[in-house]
Formats: C-alpha cells, structure tokens, sequence
C-alpha cells in the first residue's frame, strides 16, 4: 500500500485524462483522482462541432475510455463536481460540496469555456455557445428547428459549425471581424481560400464585420445588429468568439499566470508540487523561442503525458512539435508547427485542384506547415520543424520532389 | 458478434468482441487495449492507431484510402501490412481477424 497522499488532477477532459492514464500505464501506486465539473465521463471535443454535431456520430462513440477503464485502473473519476480551491497550506483540493482531497500533487487541467462577446443581447435565449457536450446538444437540438444560422467568429468552430449547418440545409451567415476567416490561426493565404470555400457552399461569409448587437424579437434571439446598421435576421445564433481559459482556480491560489498558467520545461508552476496541463498551461517553447498556449488534442494528450512523468521522477523537457486539424466540407486541414513569425512562405501544389500545402519558412527553415487535402506534406513538415533542418525552397515548390526525399 | 485479436508487440494477446460499425482503433480503446494511442480520435489525423494486418486478413480488410496511404508513408515501423485501425470498419466479414500493433506509435 502506498504511503504516498496521491495526485489530484482537477478537469477531466482530454489533458486530465492522458495525465492519469499515463500515470498508471508508468506504475503509479499512489490514489488518482480524476475531477470533472461536466456531469460526463472525458470525452472527445473534436466531434461536437463536426460528426458528432451533424448526426453521424452517437455520443456513445465520443467517450474517450470505457466506463470499465476507471475501476480497472485505479482511478477514481468524479463527475459533476467543481473544485472550489485549492489549499496549498494543507495540499487538499476543497470541492463545491465541502469535501477536501489530501495531495501530494495536484494537476490543474481546466480547459476552457466558450468566450462570450461582451455585446447586448447575448444571454438572450436563441444565442447558442459550443465548448462542451451539453452545449452541442443544445445547439443540436436548436439547428433541427431553425431554417438560418448567424454565426459569430470564423475561427475553426465557427466554420465546422457553418459546414454542418449548411449540410443540414440551413441558411448561414458568418460574421468575422477580422479581415479574414481563421486570422488568429491561419495564413493569409489559407483564410482567404477556406472563405472562398465556404462562399462556394453557399455561406454568406462577412469580414470585416464587426457585430453590435443581438436583436431580441419575443424575449427570443432573432437576429444580429452588425455595427454597420445592417441586420441578420436568424433563428439561431452560435457565438464562436474563442475560449475563455479557466485560470481562476490557479489565480486564487496565488500561482502565477498571465494569459494562462505559467509552467516550467517540467509543466510546473511556481508551486513545485502543482502541474498545469491542456489548453490552460502556458510554457516556454524552446523550439519557438517564445512563451506559449496551444488549444489542442495533441497538446492535451501530450502534456497530460509529460505532467505524469514528471510526477513519477522523470526527466521532461515539454517542447512539442504542435500539430492541429480541422474537417469541414470534404476539406482535411492539417496544420503543424505555428505560423507566427516566418520570413518568407513557400507554396507547393495548386489550390485550385483542392490539395495544397502552405510553408512558412524562418531563416531557411520549415517553422509551420497549412496542408489541405495534403498528408504527405504535412506529416514530413512535422519532422522537419522537428530536426530544424534547412530545406531548399525550390525543392520544396517543386511537385516532381517526393516529401519523403526533403528529410534525407 | 465479431471477434478481433490484437497482439501487442510483446506477444500479449487480446481477443475481444467487437461492435460492427464501430473501427477496430475504437474496439481497441473500448476493450483497453494497450498500445494504440489515437490521439486524434479517428480523423485520420494523426497515424497514432498504425496497426499490422495478419496476412490472411490483407483482402477482407480492404485498400488503404490515399489519405491513409501519406500518413503511413511518414509513420514508423511501416509494414507492407500496416493500416491505420481507424479507418477498418468491424463487420461480420472481419470476424477472427489478428492485428499486431508495434512497438511504438506515431
């Protein structure tokens, strides 16, 4: 039996979950527990906006591990419960219900909600968000009895969302302020395309379009107010305005944030026996030389991952090649590495034939990759920001050059 | 039901009972398997589900689709027999069917 008071992982979704699996697949022998505020067992977001939200896919097939996994493996998952503090004098997470939970490591992996916009009339019944499984019910529900949707952001929920709006059939309008779809995320280049796409599909697709207003019609949500004057009348409307990060555990506790928890190369934060992990973690990327937060699976999983080894004694030095995807139509976006701060851009490929790949290049380097319909480019842009290895951008430009013959 | 055999790399067998309609990466995370990771879920994403068709199981298994091809083509350990276990559909078709999965993913 193990003397040890054991890890305390607060969030259940993806990052808390690959933390205490991985946990136990390194022999963990100290009590795991797994704290969740959704009343499910983790689950896979990706699909909530795409398979899960168009009807192809039932919720059975979103739950990350089976419900015999928790038992098998020790890990005690509590559901429908929020940590309200964390002690760090006595090292016991206090939860909404007065019951504390001694530890000798706590993991912070509390993702994210759906920012709200601060604008009029968007608590208004009719105006829907999509984070969680709950909401995408919800939103589910609402697409079945609306004939049109505004949708407020073109990020990637927002255009996933679009396309499974437009599949069903439903009038879609999206409202971006920015001057283009994806511009927090994706290139110039790639935003337009995706835009253009979208139009094709029949989206009436607005940038530059910043929003006043929800438009209220019967106590209900009945369109938007642009800033312009205009209005867009709609049944439904998404908020597709980014994550709000839920750092406010952390912060009350006296750790150090600032656009996320601040963790080490270790995933800790100042307080050595408490890790952050998944999209609330911001840590320094050697790879990119700056401080950074990714909102993605791959992070979750794999600082999940690094948060476990860490706990069982092992070297980490968290520093991930990131990777990110996004389905809509029958467009796969593939992105790896991160756009920000390329010198020049190389393309390979011709987005009319509707496969192409975008690279970003930094001092001779790959540093980012946008591949649509694309694998082979993408999965070699992977290795190579990985091995910094220079590459010659006419070799890169030229098709009749395999991939495969860039890494040699 | 259909069967499905998964060998891990070390030679430990799990045989398990498989949902028609569901992949064989889900049937792996559903009988907790170890060694497929699946980080991206399906979406022929990320190659972390690369299995080892058995042989005599190549034709009933199907054609790897182009996607699947490139992400193979960049995976590890690639065999003239590796699949993505996401993207095999469990049917009574495949029923008795033995992959090995290797040693690492990605």
């Amino acid at each position: 039996m193990s003397t040890n008071a054991g890890t305390v992982i607060i969030g259940a979704g993806q990052a808390g979950l690959s933390c205490a699996a991985e946990l136990r697949r390194r022999k963990y022998d100290g009590p795991v527990t797994l704290i969740g505020a959704e009343p499910h067992l983790p689950y896979q977001r990706p699909p909530l906006s795409k398979a899960y939200l168009s009807g192809e896919m039932p919720v059975e097939r979103l739950w990350l591990k089976p419900e015999a996994f928790y038992p098998a493996s020790d890990i005690a998952c509590l559901t429908n419960i929020r940590v309200t503090a964390i002690d760090r004098e006595t090292r016991e997470a206090v939860l909404a219900d007065g019951q504390r939970i001694g530890f000798e490591h706590c993991v912070i992996a509390t993702g994210g909600e759906a920012r709200i916009p601060p604008i009029p009339g968007a608590n208004l019944p009719g105006v829907e968000v999509l984070r969680n499984l709950g909401e995408a019910d919800h939103l589910s529900a609402a697409l079945k009895s609306a004939q049109s949707l505004a949708v407020i952001g073109a990020g990637y929920i927002g255009l996933e969302v679009a396309a499974s709006a437009r599949k069903r059939g439903l009038a879609v309008t999206v409202l971006e302020a920015a001057e283009r779809p994806m511009a927090r995320t994706a290139s110039p280049i790639l935003g337009g395309w995706f835009g253009a796409i979208h139009r094709g599909y029949g989206v009436d697709l607005r940038v530059s379009t910043p929003v006043s207003s929800i438009i209220e019609k019967d106590g209900r949500a009945a369109g938007v107010l642009l800033a312009n004057g205009e209005t867009v009348q709609a049944d439904c409307i998404l908020l597709a305005a980014g994550l709000a990060i839920n750092t406010g555990l952390a912060e009350a506790a006296g750790l150090e944030c600032g656009d996320g928890i601040l963790v080490d190369a270790a995933c800790r934060t100042s307080d050595p026996s408490i890790f952050a992990c998944g999209d609330v973690a911001r840590f320094h990327s050697a790879l990119y030389g700056r401080s950074i937060r990714l909102e993605s699976v791959q992070n979750a999983i794999e600082q999940g991952k690094a948060v476990a080894a860490a706990i069982t004694g092992a070297e980490v030095n968290y520093d991930p090649v990131p990777w990110f995807w996004s389905d809509q139509y029958a467009l796969k976006l593939q992105i790896a590495g991160l756009i920000e701060g390329a010198d020049s851009i190389v393309r390979r490929g011709d987005p009319e034939m509707g496969s192409f790949a975008v690279f970003h290049i930094k001092e001779g380097r790959i540093i980012a990759c946008e591949a649509v319909n694309s694998a082979p480019e993408y999965m070699a842009a992977q290795k190579l920001i990985g091995s910094g290895k220079t590459v010659d951008p006419e070799a890169l430009r030229n098709l009749d050059v395999a991939m495969r013959d860039l890494l040699a | 039901m259909t069967k499905i055999t998964f060998i891990e790399h070390d030679g430990t067998e799990h045989t398990v009972e498989a949902v028609n309609g569901l992949t064989v990466m889900e049937t792996a995370i559903r009988n907790m398997v170890p060694g497929i990771d699946a980080d991206c879920g399906g979406a022929c994403a990320c190659a972390t589900c690369h299995v080892y068709v058995d042989p005599a199981w190549e034709d009933k298994t199907g054609e790897r689709s182009s996607m699947e091809q490139s992400m193979l083509d960049f995976a590890s350990d690639v065999e003239a027999t590796s699949r993505l276990s996401c993207q095999i559909k469990v049917s009574d078709a495949l029923d008795g069917l033995v992959v090995r999965l290797p040693e690492q993913q990605g």
